[in-house]
């Protein structure tokens, strides 16, 4: 059954993740010879269910899905407290009702995908639960690397910051540790989830010894909005004095490392300004430009049940 | 009312397994012992292989009434309860309205009467409404037949409020019962903190939360002379402390559930809410504690914990379901498979269930003898039965055991030597 969906990284292997790779570089000459492909997916009903607000990745699914051709439909849910386990559910079985095909969901509790999946008929693709997983954006940068680094295997990757909160460090670490690579996650401790360094990463709560020698160096947005009272870091100055990534700091890393981020950013909180438009080191725009592709190749794997099964 | 013998049937006695019958005459146990006769008139019950317990005492229950009917009620509870051979329950306070009351508590205490399958021995609310604020009347609650105090699922927080609460409640020789997790560091978790709760995204609760209530409840009971009881325990670190302080002569005890020393942590996987437990499901290594503080005494009771919730209580996504498991009907044969796997002896897994726990409710039940009122279970130990939920007795079907084969059958239960079930 999780054959039909894509929940997460955990679950697909080394060469399920080569050959979605492989199909997202087509897209993404596809996309740059401006030609599309709008027979793939013609008659199908892809649905963005967004509980969660989100700019970049709705419209990355939103512009994948038409250029494959499938019908795209956005549908934001405004959550109340009260009333969010409900609509999830009755959601379900609306859109059951609707035949939709593909169900792109971002919720903001872990599992939200996993329990509609339970519930509906159509493939669900999680863009983004609670802080669990994030798979297409593990994915992305998974691309992003390859085309600039020419390999996914044998480097070094340092994520830096809020590592509790982020759902797209644990898709990362767990695409990125799977490939066979060396995954540092680097931060203060109270931003680090329990017993993370028994999941084949090492832990840095220094950013000198976590940034030496790595090939990709990625940061994470400190999510302030997850934070309970109290705080986990004193102020946002004190976190970039010791995590914000500067110049300073990137060059601790190899002297071509690349600098990624998921975005959106807090310009100054985890990442500076200069480091982030910096037309070399920088490959923050691609990521968002390897998105589009990368969720074509899922869309139509899911859509046709190709990659799916073995 | 009829009188029956049931015969050659091996019997759970205090002193042990003995091979014999027992007679009931007008709802007593009139006599056991190796071949009795039948007398006239007596209904003679046999059944090959099995075991004739007392009647299972329970001694931590919420049966979703008054408040949530929608779960249980006294009624569905009570089937659920006879099904699994449960005699005695004792009846979480923390219901809609909470059990401050001296009406209240008659009140439950009378539902069971009315009922005849069960007696409910209604715990008092440790302070108003279970909110955490004011001391309840423990003196008045006493009296109307509370056995105990606890505020149920929700730790008594304050250090200032639990020392009153120990101490006010010795006077009346009451103990105070306590849901051990710190209310700081439980709060908002989900999920036992460790890789597992990492790797699902879920807000974790260190399981040291545990012993660190627990070892300011020790300290506390110590300074005020008053008696404690910890409601599940489920870590090998609170063990300890618990089994130190009965060293040193602390009134302290404890108790623990099946879903603790049967399942672990990985329960939780794919998200499966059924598993969710407050508190939470443990690591392995603390899963095996618990087992050995059943085997060398440090802990007194197995309760079923019963916590009724329906489908819309439970499909949700993990953090926001609620937390328990529907308890009642599988309480003996979970128990018993660890008599299996010969963790606990026959004995000492009946003893956890009947006699020791009617002790600590401070009752005349739990034991087999000659004049005590004729509350039986009799089973199969080795007769195995499927867990279904939707199929269970009783309203409640959130069991986190749904599709386990288990060995231990109950084929009768009587309370008051009337038959309730089988």
């Amino acid at each position: 059954m999780t054959n039909r969906h894509l929940l997460g990284i955990e679950g697909l292997s080394p060469p399920k993740i080569t050959a979605l790779l492989d199909l997202a570089e087509n897209y993404v000459l596809l996309n740059r010879s401006g030609k599309t492909q709008r027979d793939l997916l013609r008659g199908r009903t892809l649905i963005n269910l967004f509980f969660e607000d989100s700019t970049r990745t709705r419209t990355s699914f939103e512009l994948a899905g038409k250029r494959l051709g499938a019908d795209v439909i956005n549908m934001s849910v405004a959550t109340s407290s009260v009333s969010k386990g409900e609509t999830l559910l009755d959601t379900a079985a609306t859109l059951n009702a609707m035949n939709c095909d593909l169900l792109v969901v971002r919720h903001n509790q872990s599992g939200a995908p996993a329990l509609l999946a339970q519930k509906v008929e159509a493939s669900v693709i999680n863009a983004g639960d609670g802080t669990h997983e994030h798979p297409t954006q593990a994915l992305l940068d998974a691309l992003t690397i390859r085309r600039n680094k020419g390999r996914i295997d044998g480097l070094t990757i340092a994520i830096c910051g809020d590592i509790l909160h982020s759902r797209v460090a644990r898709s990362n670490f767990l695409l990125l540790t799977m490939m066979g690579n060396q995954v540092r996650l680097v931060g203060p401790p109270t931003l680090m989830p329990a017993e993370v360094g028994s999941l084949g990463v090492t832990v840095h709560h220094d950013m000198r010894e976590g940034l030496a020698g790595a090939d990709i160096v990625m940061a994470l947005r400190l999510q302030k909005e997850r934070m309970s009272k109290g705080g986990m870091v004193p102020s946002a100055r004190e976190f970039f004095a010791f995590y914000g990534l500067n110049a300073e700091k990137l060059a601790w890393a190899k002297p071509d490392a690349l600098v990624m981020h998921p975005g959106p950013m807090n310009r100054g909180v985890e990442i500076d300004s200069a480091v982030a438009d910096d037309p070399v080191r920088s490959v923050i725009k691609e990521q968002v430009e390897m998105g589009v592709a990368v969720r074509m190749a899922v869309l139509e794997s899911l859509a046709r049940g190709t990659l799916w099964n073995d | 009312m009829t009188d029956f013998l049931v015969g050659d049937v091996t019997l759970a006695t205090p002193e042990g397994l003995l091979r014999g019958d027992l007679l009931v005459r007008d709802g007593r146990i009139a006599g056991l012992g190796p071949t009795l006769g039948r007398p006239d008139g007596v209904e003679l019950i046999t059944a090959e292989g099995a075991i004739l317990a007392p009647g299972l005492v329970d001694i931590r229950a919420s049966l979703g009434e008054p408040g949530y009917e929608y779960r249980e009620t006294f009624a569905s509870a009570a089937r659920a309860a006879a099904a699994g051979g449960i005699t005695t329950i004792a009846v979480l306070p923390d219901s809609q309205p909470a059990i401050d009351d001296p009406a209240l508590v008659r009140l439950i205490a009378a539902r069971g009467e009315e009922l005849g399958s069960v007696t409910l021995v209604p715990y008092g609310a440790a302070t108003r409404g279970c909110a955490g604020a004011e001391l309840a009347e423990y003196g008045l609650l006493k009296a109307a037949g509370a056995v105990a105090f606890t505020d149920g699922r929700r730790t008594i927080a304050s250090s200032r409020l639990m020392r009153r609460a120990l101490s006010y409640a010795s006077a009346f020789s009451a103990r105070i019962v306590q849901h051990p997790e710190d209310a700081e560091l439980a709060e908002g978790g989900a999920a036992t903190e460790g890789a597992r709760a990492t790797i699902m995204g879920l807000p974790g609760i260190p399981a040291a939360a545990e012993a660190i209530c627990v070892a300011r409840d020790l300290r506390l009971a110590e300074l005020t002379g008053g008696a404690i009881h910890f409601a599940h325990v489920t870590t090998g670190e609170a063990c300890a402390l618990i089994r130190q302080a009965k060293d040193r002569g602390v009134h302290v005890t404890c108790d623990t559930a099946p879903p603790y020393f049967d399942l672990n942590e990985t329960a939780i996987g794919d998200f499966r809410t059924y598993a969710k437990f407050s508190p939470p499901l443990r690591a392995e290594a603390d899963r095996q504690a618990i087992l050995a503080a059943l085997a060398d005494g440090t802990i007194d009771a197995i309760a079923s914990d019963h916590q009724p919730r329906d489908a819309d209580d439970k499909r949700l996504p993990f953090a926001e379901a609620s937390a328990g498991g529907a308890g009642l009907a599988t309480l003996l044969a979970v128990t018993l498979a660890q008599v299996k796997a010969e963790t606990l002896t026959m004995h000492q897994a009946l003893a956890l269930l009947t006699e020791k726990p009617a002790k600590w409710l401070g009752i005349d039940a739990g034991v087999l003898r000659r004049g005590a009122v004729a509350d039986l279970c009799l089973f199969h130990p080795e007769k195995s039965w499927l867990v279904e939920a939707g199929k269970l007795p009783g309203k409640a079907q959130n069991t986190p055991f749904d599709g386990r084969a288990l060995e231990g059958k109950i084929l009768g239960t009587w309370k008051a030597g009337r038959r309730v079930f089988g």
